[in-house]
């Protein structure tokens, strides 16, 4: 068991609070990813990272917390995107990426900043890769608070949300305010970016948003359980990732041991790959069941 | 307001009604009536201004005169009384949803909150699928269905909430023959069991033929509404062409052919029919 | 400003604008946004790779573009794009993570390959950068046609024999080309910035497709030269630049079209 399990695991505080935080924005992360791959809006999701980042690092230099740094970027980002036309698919990518290119020159300039008239060295990796390991208990209760208040509004709204990333216009054409929900989910976007953000680095945040929920809505049979699914898969892919990443300390006594987000990145990627594999064995079985005319005709032309 | 004989107001009414887009005039004082039960064509070759004309009915399409009214009612973006199923939807075959989950939407998808679909709602929807003869795969994933079958299901979607009025935009179109006939039936069902008026746009009419009550035909912005007898007649026609057109009827079917020399864009397709 | 190791920053700052602005054309064309800013920071993690193992970072520059592009491509046939192209970026960037863990590389060496460091432009970096340039230049002209295509009508150009998939993935090697190029210069978030702004603001301007190559071009030179005179007088980042510089193109194109339409609208109404 010792070699998978090194002494000291459970009795690190650190690794007690990676754990905490970790799987609190595993969750949170889930629950927003979902309706983002129905979007298709994984583009945006990445993007306010590192327009988090940019807050980040601007809260740096200012002195202001860094938390408020990294959700004030990414909310200001999530209004930039939605003033220039995220809402109209054909624009979206394009706003994204004028927001993701002005805030990534801030980036470079508040980091430049932190670096040469703070003299404040390692911001540029801190800020950028984060560390699980590094975080202070005390952000816990605010993840917790904010990340609750995501949850909830993503309850709330969850059909009208539903229905409009299907349709915009059956949505509209039935009473839904498409416009009022595209800027509420942009919202809640944000604010788990940026909790994220800062607790386990921009790479990770993008990995736990996308990478669960990908996963989950492919072999899920209704959102309900993909939403569960890919809670529960975020949660396994941090444990296991900050287990290993505490382990690969012991594998090697001259290395410095590997970070955290290459091995939670790994495992949400293995989990991807599963799914596809376990998705075309199913479509393989959907085709020779031949009930409908078009299904009936490939199965015939095999 | 007009009212008919039986002293209900129509169930749509416009009235009036241009659109531009710049300065591109898209519809010319539209207008039409439509009423309970009624099967309607909305007939026209592509862009001549159909989606737009059913947008305006919606009201997603702002107008620059005229007026739109919905049972007597001056229109209101948030009107219960319309089902509409639009021209295209991608139903992602990622996207992990039932064909009964999105019928269900239809039925409290504008609410915010928690609230638990009660046992009535859910008989509801199982009733709905069953009208629209889709419960066989009711419980397999949307994107996975064929054309016809989705178009069944946007259907029981729109019809949920019983609606007044149904619009359809080109729901034929991309289907196979046999699909077009199971479709325009299952239509006709619907309108004349729950009451619903129909407005189904098409750029080829000899498939609604038998089951049209009245007919809205659109050219160059402008429409001509009645009877099929009524519209699809030579004078009728090329007055709204603007240049002579002939109608041609041959073994029970349709066609509207431009003299020689006349622009083909302006004529409905057909060439496919014009062959057998 | 304009001697000693400036020439070679504003030689090299002009030929990365000309590619930036010709490649990044078909990058808001094709609405290729988010694989453009993935296959840098996927670059960056082969950079950093490189160092690791004491090879040329410009070879794990390309090698990593490369792979960023195919993998994009590979996972994108089979999933949702957006998605695959997420997963592969994150995959990319947690290997980065990997190897600089494990490396004793100084904080300004990563962020040099993460923003850029045009003002240390040495000589010898001039005619590499030049040669690739060239290529990718060369490979869009040979592409030109079939990507504005599939492009504007995927569906046609597959009618016509071409491979809308296939010249996705060669398209994304291209970029992947320029990528290689630029990172060391302007570094692996900047040149996304360059490829954006400057045509998303062209294409808004004018809608005949040549016209707004040019007008791509030049918007990214003078980009790139603003952001070198500035970044000489205030030693700011000169990346910082670049990226506000960009996004500033795009929000002044769009208000001049509007002011442009308003005007015309109230003329026909007075």
């Amino acid at each position: 068991m010792h070699f998978f399990l090194e002494p000291g695991f459970f009795s690190n505080a650190p690794v007690r609070t990676a754990l905490l935080l970790g799987a609190v924005v595993a969750a949170v992360s889930a629950v927003v990813g979902v309706i983002t791959v129905v979007r298709s809006q994984s583009f945006a999701g990445h993007a306010l990272t590192d327009v988090a980042t940019a807050g980040g690092s601007g809260a740096y230099y200012l002195g202001v917390g860094a938390l408020w740094g990294f959700l004030g970027g990414s909310l200001a980002g999530a209004g930039a995107m939605e003033l220039i036309g995220v809402q109209r698919v054909r624009r979206r990518d394009l706003a994204t990426g004028i927001v993701l290119g002005a805030a990534t020159g801030l980036s470079a300039l508040f980091l430049y900043l932190d670096t040469t008239v703070k003299a404040t060295t390692g911001a540029t990796q801190q800020i950028l890769f984060g560390s699980i390991f590094s975080v202070s208990s005390s952000t816990i209760p605010y993840v917790a608070i904010f990340g609750g208040l995501v949850v909830l509004m993503m309850a709330i709204m969850r059909r009208p949300l539903l229905l409009t990333s299907l349709s915009s216009e059956i949505a509209s054409s039935q009473g839904v305010r498409v416009r009022m929900v595209g800027v509420l989910f942009m919202f809640c976007l944000a604010v788990s970016v940026g909790l994220s953000s800062i607790a386990i680095g921009s790479i990770l945040s993008t990995a736990l948003l996308i990478g669960p929920a990908a996963t989950a809505l492919r072999v899920a049979r209704s959102i309900a359980a993909a939403t569960f699914l890919a809670i529960g898969l975020g949660i396994i892919s941090t444990w296991l990732g900050i287990l290993l990443a505490y382990d690969s300390f012991y594998w090697d006594p001259s290395s410095q041991g590997l970070p955290v987000s290459f091995f939670i990145v790994a495992i949400c990627f293995v989990f991807y790959v599963f799914s596809g594999i376990a998705l075309s064995r199913r479509r393989a079985q959907e085709t020779r069941r031949p009930v409908a005319t078009d299904s009936a005709l490939s199965a015939e032309g095999r | 307001m007009s009212i008919d004989g039986k002293g209900t107001p129509p169930v749509l009414e416009v009235d009036g009604v241009s659109v531009s887009f710049g300065s591109r005039n898209i519809l010319h004082n539209v207008s039409f009536e439509l009423r309970a039960g009624e099967f309607t064509g909305l007939i026209g070759s592509n862009g001549v201004g159909k989606t737009t004309l059913l947008r305006v009915i919606l009201g997603l399409q702002p107008i620059s005169t005229g007026s739109v009214r919905v049972l007597g009612a001056p229109l209101s973006k948030r009107s219960r009384a319309l089902g509409y199923v639009p021209q295209k939807v991608l139903l992602d075959p990622d996207v992990p949803m039932r064909a009964r989950d999105l019928v269900a939407l239809g039925l409290d998808a504008h609410k915010f909150g928690f609230s638990r679909r009660s046992a009535t709602e859910r008989e509801k929807v199982e009733e709905i699928l069953v009208a629209v003869d889709a419960e066989s795969f009711a419980d397999a994933r949307i994107g996975s269905l064929s054309g016809g079958e989705q178009q069944r299901v946007l259907i029981a979607h729109a019809l949920i909430s019983s609606p007044k009025l149904l619009l359809l935009d080109e729901p034929l179109a991309n289907l196979d023959p046999g699909s077009v006939q199971e479709v325009v039936a299952l239509l006709h069902r619907v309108a004349k069991d729950h009451g619903v008026s129909i407005l189904l746009s098409a750029h080829e009419m000899n498939a609604l033929l038998p089951v049209m009550d009245r007919i809205v035909y659109v050219s160059n912005g402008r429409v001509a509404s009645g009877t099929t007898d009524e519209v699809v007649r030579s004078d009728v026609l090329s007055e709204l062409y603007g240049h002579h057109v002939d109608v041609i009827q041959l073994h029970g079917r349709i066609f509207v052919v431009a003299e020689p020399g006349t622009s083909a864009e302006d004529v409905p397709e057909h060439p496919r029919y014009q062959v057998d | 400003m304009f001697t000693g190791f400036m020439v070679n920053a504003w030689q090299v700052g002009t030929i990365v604008a000309v590619v930036a602005g010709v490649v990044g054309f078909f990058v808001v064309l094709r609405g290729a946004a988010f694989p453009a800013h993935a296959i840098p920071n996927g670059a960056f993690a082969g950079a950093a790779g490189a160092n690791l193992i004491g090879l040329n970072p410009l070879l794990g520059l390309g090698v990593f573009s490369a792979l960023a592009a195919l993998g994009i491509g590979g996972l994108g046939k089979r999933g949702r794009p957006d998605v695959a192209t997420a997963l592969a970026l994150v995959l990319m960037l947690a290997l980065g993570a990997a190897f600089l863990s494990q490396s004793t590389q100084y904080e300004p060496e990563i962020y040099s390959l993460l923003f850029g460091e045009i003002l240390g432009v040495s000589s010898t970096q001039i005619l590499p950068t030049l040669l690739l340039g060239l290529a990718s230049v060369l490979a869009i002209a040979v592409l030109y046609r079939r990507l504005l295509l599939t492009s504007l009508l995927p569906d046609v150009a597959a009618s016509k024999g071409v491979d809308p998939y296939r010249v996705d993935v060669m398209f994304l090697l291209v970029v992947g080309l320029a990528t290689t190029m630029t990172v060391p210069v302007v570094g692996a978030l900047l040149i996304f910035s360059l490829m954006i702004g400057p045509p998303a603001a062209a294409r808004t301007l004018t809608s005949r497709p040549g016209a707004a190559l040019w007008l791509s071009v030049s918007f990214s030179l003078l980009t790139i030269w603003i952001a070198i005179a500035a970044s000489y007088q205030t030693n700011w980042p000169v990346g910082f630049y670049v990226g506000v510089i960009s996004a500033a193109w795009y929000l002044a194109a769009r208000t001049y079209v509007r002011t442009q339409s308003f005007l015309v609208l109230r003329r026909r109404v007075i």
